[in-house]
């Protein structure tokens, strides 16, 4: 479980993020959304320890990681894997180098452990057979699996996914988002994901913090989230038109 | 303004270095991706130092046997006056500026696209010391194999010279022969050696601070990728004149 306390974060004059709190829990995946510019990626990185916040605290199953030294923020990080927007693979290395890095770095095992386990984290992803390949020789979908298997290659407690579906298309999405939050629950990780995407909100929302203007607007459940009354929210999930018709077959009692 | 922004400069240089310098965590991925930068930077750039070098030595044979053309002045000091121009600042100094450009440029984009393909983020999330993984082999890598190109640097820019009056006559070989042999100290290869060491690492951090640094985009990358060149080109003359004032007096 992560706990986020009164995080205030601003870069000069701008206050980005303003008294969030927030609590992401334990085999869940826990969404982050909001319009693009409304801090959720800020929110992110202060949680992963990218930044630091201005105040506040950030809470990893009780540790506060902005109290933390170097060191000890170091050895938190091998708990914690992360899927990035753009997939951030090592361009020089091939997707098994990729995946079998960090264990060459912090595992400890024995060679023929980690090739085991790093040929168990692509089986995974279903990307086996694209082990030998290099980053630019794969699609975005197949970058955002080598990336997913990077991340659970040391069997994090905590995931976070950073847009893992920005640049994909529909389908290859749904097979991202039931990826994550498979391996989620099989894990049992804190899985925290920054999306604007309202499939995948719909799809994998266990737990959803609307974030607006650096501030919480809303939080709760997917089901919650078609229901309620918050402006803010309605304006931005209803903004398509997919989503106003289900919401007005919701209200007429057609989805059942 | 401008001096805010130099002292912070300089702040975030030092801090990276210091970052830079502690030991690998894993001495054996270090030792591969050195082998690795000494390849790249080091063995790629062979080619470019023997075409410059043997040309330039032969350009400065052919400009110094044309403009000592005194009755006074032994035909032997051109062989001894291009030794000392090729040992004392060629291989060196003008050798280590080019190698800014071709090394540089590249230290400071690999690096930078890193920085904005958050693949720098990715290392410092997996607890990674980026700076001491990106950095320390290719500093290593450069300030050791440096000393290579600059002796096979001097030797071909001596043998431009030995061609150039071999095939042209210019000067007698006979004359230049004698002339490259006259009055040499050896002190003038170790000091040429340690200078170049000297400007490796400059090459190598500096080049490497601008691309860790690098914000945005791929403009910004070919941005940082410029100024690494002309900040490097700098420090180098810069420090040529404090080096040869302090190992030579």
């Amino acid at each position: 479980m992560i706990e986020a306390k009164h995080i205030i974060k601003s870069f000069g004059e701008r206050t980005i993020l303003d008294d969030i709190n927030a609590v992401f829990e334990a085999g869940k995946t826990n969404l982050i959304i909001g319009r693009s510019g409304s801090g959720k990626t800020v929110l992110l990185k202060n949680l992963v320890g990218l930044y630091r916040p201005d105040s506040g605290e950030i809470l990893y199953n009780g540790r506060d990681i902005t109290k933390m030294r170097i060191g000890e923020v170091k050895v938190l990080r091998q708990e914690v894997g992360m899927l990035f927007q753009g997939s951030a693979l090592f361009d020089s290395m091939t997707v098994f180098e990729n995946v079998f890095f960090p264990l060459q770095m912090f595992s400890g095992m024995s060679r023929k452990e980690m090739v085991k386990r790093t040929e168990f984290c692509l089986e995974r992803v279903q990307l086996k057979d694209a082990g030998h390949r290099y980053p630019s020789e794969i699609s975005g979908g197949m970058m955002k699996r080598a990336a997913i298997a990077r991340a659970i290659s040391l069997n994090p407690k905590y995931l976070f996914c950073d847009e893992p579906n920005s640049g994909l298309d529909p389908q290859t999405s749904i097979v991202i988002d039931e990826l994550i939050h498979d391996i989620t629950v099989e894990y049992d990780m804190t899985t925290v994901i920054n999306t604007h995407d309202m499939n995948s909100v719909m799809n994998i929302g266990d737990k959803i913090i609307f974030i607006s203007q650096g501030k919480k607007g809303w939080e709760g459940n997917k089901n919650e989230l078609m229901k309620s009354e918050n402006q803010e929210l309605n304006d931005f999930i209803f903004a398509s038109d997919l989503f106003k018709k289900v919401k007005k077959a919701e209200n007429l009692n057609l989805l059942k | 303004m401008v001096l805010a922004n130099f002292f912070e400069d300089v702040g975030k240089y030092v801090l990276m270095m210091r970052k830079v310098m502690t030991f690998p965590q894993r001495w054996k991925m270090f030792f591969r991706q050195y082998m690795d930068e000494v390849q790249k930077l080091g063995l790629d750039s062979i080619w470019i130092v023997i075409i410059i070098s043997f040309f330039i030595g032969a350009v400065i044979v052919v400009q110094i046997a044309l403009n000592m053309n005194n009755a006074f002045l032994p035909r032997y000091t051109v062989g001894f006056v291009s030794r000392e121009i090729v040992v004392l600042e060629f291989s060196s100094s003008i050798m280590s500026l080019i190698l800014a450009g071709k090394v540089g440029s590249n230290i400071a984009s690999e690096i930078g696209t890193m920085r904005v393909t958050e693949q720098i983020d990715a290392l410092e999330l997996m607890g990674v010391n980026s700076a001491n993984y990106l950095v320390l082999p290719k500093l290593v890598g450069l300030m050791t194999f440096i000393p290579v190109l600059v002796v096979l640097s001097m030797v071909l820019g001596i043998f431009g010279g030995y061609f150039v009056c071999h095939f042209t006559h210019i000067v007698a070989v006979a004359d230049f022969e004698y002339g490259i042999q006259s009055f040499f100290k050896p002190f003038y290869v170790w000091y040429s050696i340690s200078k170049s060491i000297c400007f490796g690492g400059i090459i190598a951090s500096v080049s490497a601070f601008f691309g860790y640094y690098a914000e945005g985009g791929s403009l910004e990358v070919g941005k940082a990728s410029t100024n690494a060149v002309v900040m490097s080109s700098i420090l180098i003359l810069i420090s040529d004149l404090v080096l040869t004032n302090l190992m030579m007096q």
